[in-house]
Order: C-alpha cells, then structure tokens, then sequence
C-alpha cells in the first residue's frame, strides 16, 4: 500500500470530492493562491479555479457565515479556519446557526456543510494558538464532531464528511500533517460514529485520539516491556460517540484510561468517564482515569509547555496506577 | 396608479396590523409564550418590498419576522400556530415567534442573534452566483444590526464579491430601549454602505409605494449586475421592544406625531385621493383581515401541541447510516482489523 502524508490524505479526500460533486466548494483564509497556511489545499486552485476554491479575507464570522448560508440553500461548502483557534470569532455562527437551524425550522433546513482545520497545540506558540476546541462543539446537540489521527483515517472520514447531511466540525491534528502512513489506493470512506481499534491488548483500555493516539501507542509499546498489554481505541468521531466499542473493551480490560489534550474541567473525557461508569460500573476493577492537558492556559517557554501536555510519561503512571502496580 | 395593486398592498398591510394586535391579546391572555416582537407601524417596509421582488427571491429576517412571514408567505394560521406552539406553525412548535420558516417559498427563517443572519444572506446570494441563478436575497434588519462585528462582515464579503443581496435597515429609532443617537456614531446608517463601497438609498419606510419603488430598483439592478445594496427605512415601531417593554424612554408626544404617519393611513388617504376606494371598501378589507385572524386564532388553539415523542427529531438530517451500523459491528471483528 502507498504511503501518504496525513495533509496529502486531507487533500486527496477534497479533490476527490469536488470532482464528484460540482456543489462541493472551499473556502478561507490563503485556501487558494497561498495553497493552503498548512498546504492542504495545495494545488487545488490550480485543479478547480477560483469559483471553487475561494480565498476570503481574515473574516471568520462572515465566510463561515456564507457557508452556512450557502449550504442552507444546497451548496456543500468545505469552510476551512486557518486554525481552529481563529473559530472562536466564528462561534456564535457555528453554535447558534449552523447547529440549530435545522432543529428550529421544525425539520426544513437541511445544512450539508464541513468546518475543517487544525486543532490542538503546536510548538510554543502560546496561549490563543493553543487549544483543543472538540469539547467546546461536541457539546453541542445538531453538530457532529471528527478527530482523525492517521492518514487514512483522515482521508475517509473527510470524504464522509463532505458527504453527510449535516455541520460536521472536522478538527485535524496541527503536527500531524507532516505524518505518513498507509492509504489504500482505491476509493473509501470511513463512517462516522464507529471507532477503531488502534491496538488489542486485555490489560487495560486506553481511549484517545488525534495526536493522542500515538503517544498512547508509544506507551503500549513501552509498557508491552513489562508485559502489560493495553488495548488502544481511537473513537475517530466524537460526535455521535461509539460509546459501544468503549464499553465492549472495558469489559474485557475492566479498566481505562482517557487521554485527551484538552483542559480536564468540562472536558469530552468526563463524559466518557461517566457513560463508561454507569454503563459498565460493575466490570470496573479501578476508577476510570483521565490523563489531559493541564489546567492552565498554553505558557510560551518550552520546559513549561512540556510540563501541560499529557504525554507517553504520564500515560504510563496511570496506567500503573490502574492496574495498582 | 395601478388599483389592484394599491389595494392589495392595503390588505397585506392590514393583516400584518390586525394580526399583531391579536398575537398582543392572546400573548396576555398567555396562549403565547416567550419573546414577542410586534411589528406593528412597520408594516409598509416588509409589504412594499416583498411585492417589489420575486416569489423566488430569498427573504432573512430578524426575530421581528412576523409581518415579513406574513407578506412573504401570507399564511396566517401557520403563524399564529407557532406563536401558540402547536403542531400545525410554520416551524412545526419548534421556533416560535422568533423562529419563522418557510423554506419551499424561501422565507429563510427569522433569525434571533442580531446581526448573526447577515452573512447567511450574503452566503444564500453566494450560492445564487456560484450556480448562475437570478435569485436575490433580502436581508431585513433593524439599526442595532450596524454595530455588530457580523454585519461588518457580512456587507464586506457581499461587496468584495459583488453579491445580489439587498440588506435592509429598518431604523425604528430604539435599539430596544435605547435612542438611536446614543449607540451609533452616524445619523443614517446608510452612510455605512460608503466604506465597502456599496450603493447606498435612504426611504421613508412609513410609505409602501416608496419602498417598493427602491427595492424594485435595487433588484433589478442586483439581478443584472450582481451588486449589494445598503437600504435604510426610516421607520417606527407603535409598540415597545417587545411584550415586556413598555416602551417608557419614549414620550407620549413622539408616539402621537410618529402615528400621525402610520403607513397604513398613509396609504389609506392616498388611495381616497385617487378614487381607487371608498372607506367602506377599504373597511371591507379591514373586516376581512380581522375575519381571518379570528380563524387563525380558532386554527392554532385546535392544532395539537407537538407529540413529546418527536423531541428529538430534526436535530441531524436523515439519512445518518453512519450512526446505525457501528452497533452491530462485533468488537471482536475490529480487534481483528486492528493493526497491533
């Protein structure tokens, strides 16, 4: 199987799309003569012209507005913000619009409409570049919310995506796009709501995803030294969750960790803690634990912005901990 | 002057009047609940637009959307429906006075965050542009609108891509309780229109056959050259912000001189000056109106609430397989699939 980038999955994924569909379009900041401020959309101005790739200006509220709008009235916008930091200006579209005009017209408004870009923590950029924002829309019933961690993964969940019926916030790891890994050559999608299985193990479940997903596997590895084997899931969306693969694993592991990069307090993993707790209470041999970023706004100086991101270390000490070893 | 044209405008006009008078009754008799914003003195602005433009056109309107439903989509006991919150409103009991809906006759909603529908506007007239469709969008707001970082951005985007919307201030003086002079730094907003740059027009929003006139103008012109408009309505609303506003920051005699240009009167003794009706015909229509809102009235308390059991329809659009087929997938066949 070839190998790809994970942004040369996301740009696959659009090119793909907008020649099957002439109603797919993209829009946002430096999308089209710039070729992308993180070169996913690299030479699709050159494939699709300027009607279908449109650059706006730094404008958030308006162009995801217009994409509303746009796909309010049939048209399948792909709105890209230049980070998902940057959305916030563009909050109140995304939650008072896009997720609600649907439910509000009694059923009328059908809004096929994606939100992409990349999430998450870089390298010392600081507090209002760095941020996890899927807990901030997850919670919000009418959108739908992805976070792929592998190329392929990316790839097919994109072209899903595109194709589903409804606001899907589409959040891409900001240092994974340089990452490489298998993408079959033929045409697929990845359905929405379903999880996958990172890694099988029997000793302890860890869920993660995003960049997440590889400092647990990372842990796995190092924990598969002491023979402790843990079985890494990736639910890939997080709304709707695949709560089932969550509790199915549980059962056999008895215990689990989640891993996420967001602020603890109000965070997408106290809700899984909670479903796995009165789902699957009496299969718990420990209390689930969760192991996120700190509680802290991003700092700038490097030891600092280390000490916040829930890495392979940390993973490790809890999972130690759960298994009271 | 064409007669069926100037009567027609009379009866849309006073149907949105009695219809609101009694939306103000049956909200104090408390079949209403919520926020109502009446639209009561405003009425020449939504009937002389939308008779200046297409049924195929788009209307976005503001959470004061009762008189633009009405003249757009002319149901009533849709609209009476939703503000009882039954089964049989134009958003099905889920949107409410603020919340009108009538996608098949492309009245795109009334929308309650001020300023957040501007770029929708802008965006259903992109969509129009990029299929090659003659459609324009109107997009009614009120002068509080033109402070918002949205409408900014709206009117920007529209500009930069000379898009076919024509954005519609109806300045009613308050932004709820407040004088116009005390949260805008210009005395029309319409001057704001200079900056992106865009066409701007001033209109006595008291007088329909103005309106229409520049709304017919201001389409046309959108329609064949793909351009926005910024049109400010001068105009004024009878009641306060809404049925919690008695509307005290305002005194009794700019009430009374603003009524002496109620813009149905004022249509009223233009039509006695040309001899198109008498009083008793236009009497008639008045009766009519009152007539069909009795029935609307009768409509909407026999139209039954909305089942509970449809709680939680319509919040995602069908069809959503995706969702279905992760249960029945074993886990087992996964771990299989799983890459160790």
């Amino acid at each position: 199987m070839r190998e790809l980038t994970y942004r040369e999955a996301l740009r696959e994924a659009m090119a793909e799309e907008m020649e099957r569909d002439e109603r797919v379009f993209l829009m946002g900041e430096e999308v089209g003569h710039y070729n992308g401020a993180y070169k996913v959309s690299e030479g699709l101005l050159d494939r699709f012209g300027e009607r279908r790739v449109v650059d706006t200006p730094i404008a958030e509220t308006g162009f995801a507005g217009v994409g509303i709008g746009a796909a309010m009235v049939g048209l399948r916008p792909i709105i890209e913000f230049m980070t998902w930091n940057f959305s916030l200006c563009a909050y109140d579209q995304l939650v008072n619009n896009a997720a609600k005009l649907r439910y509000m017209s009694g059923g009328q408004i059908t809004l096929p409409i994606v939100f992409r870009g990349p999430g998450g923590a870089a390298h010392q950029l600081a507090a209002q570049h760095s941020q996890a924002v899927e807990s901030l829309y997850a919670y919000v019933p009418g959108l739908k919310v992805v976070a792929p961690s592998t190329p392929a993964d990316a790839k097919g969940l994109l072209k899903t995506a595109i194709r589903d019926e409804n606001p899907v916030i589409f959040i891409e790891g900001e240092v994974l796009y340089g990452h490489k890994g298998p993408v079959q050559d033929e045409e697929y999608q990845v359905p929405l709501g379903r999880g996958d299985v990172k890694r099988a193990g029997q000793d302890v479940t860890i869920v993660a995803w995003s960049k997440m997903v590889q400092a647990a596997l990372d842990a796995a590895a190092e924990l598969a030294k002491d023979g402790i084997e843990l079985e890494v899931l990736d639910p890939r969306t997080l709304r709707p969750l695949d709560d089932r693969m969550i509790f199915d694993s549980v059962k056999k592991t008895n215990r689990c960790i989640i891993v996420e990069e967001g602020w603890p307090f109000a965070g997408l993993g106290a809700e899984i803690a909670y479903r796995i707790m009165k789902e699957g209470f009496d299969y718990l041999d420990a209390p689930v634990v969760r192991v996120t970023g700190e509680d802290v706004p991003m700092p700038y100086a490097k030891n600092l912005e280390h000490e916040v991101f829930p890495g392979v270390e940390k993973i490790v000490r809890a999972v130690r901990a759960v298994l009271y070893s | 002057m064409d007669k069926t044209l100037m009567l027609s405008l009379y009866r849309d006009m006073m149907r949105i009047r009695r219809f609101e008078e009694e939306a103000a009754r049956s909200y104090s008799r408390g079949k209403i609940g919520g926020f109502l914003h009446l639209y009561n003195g405003q009425e020449a602005v939504a009937v002389g637009a939308m008779s200046a433009v297409e049924p195929t056109d788009y209307i976005v309107a503001t959470y004061r959307d009762h008189g633009h439903y009405l003249a757009r989509v002319g149901d009533m006991n849709a609209a009476m429906a939703e503000l009882f919150g039954k089964v049989g409103g134009c958003a099905k009991g889920r949107g409410g006075s603020m919340h009108y809906f009538d996608v098949a006759k492309r009245f795109m909603g009334g929308h309650a965050i001020v300023g957040g529908h501007v770029p929708i506007a802008t965006g259903i007239a992109f969509a129009s542009k990029y299929r090659g469709e003659p459609d324009v969008t109107l997009c009614f707001f009120g002068e509080g609108t033109a402070n918002m970082g949205a409408f900014h951005e709206g009117l920007s985007l529209a500009a930069l891509w000379k898009l076919p919307v024509i954005f519609i201030c109806e300045n009613n003086l308050y932004s709820m309780g407040t004088p116009l002079y005390r949260t805008l730094s210009v005395e029309d907003v319409a001057v704001r229109a200079k900056g992106y740059p865009m066409a701007q027009e001033i209109v006595n929003g008291d007088d329909v056959l103005e309106v229409r006139e520049v709304i017919r103008h201001a389409a046309k012109r959108a329609r064949t050259e793909s351009l926005p408009i910024l049109i400010e309505a001068k105009t004024y609303r009878f009641r306060g912000h809404s049925m919690s506003d008695p509307a005290k920051y305002r005194t009794k005699e700019e009430v009374k001189e603003w009524m002496k240009r109620d813009p149905i009167r004022l249509l009223a003794e233009r039509i006695y000056a040309l001899g198109i009706a008498n009083e008793e015909q236009l009497k008639a229509i008045d009766e009519a109106a009152k007539q069909e809102v009795a029935g609307a009235v009768q409509f909407a308390d026999e139209s039954p609430s909305p089942d509970t059991a449809t709680l939680f329809d319509d919040i995602y659009a069908e069809p959503d397989q995706h969702e279905q087929d992760e249960k029945v997938v074993p886990l087992e066949k996964r771990r299989q699939q799983a890459s160790v």
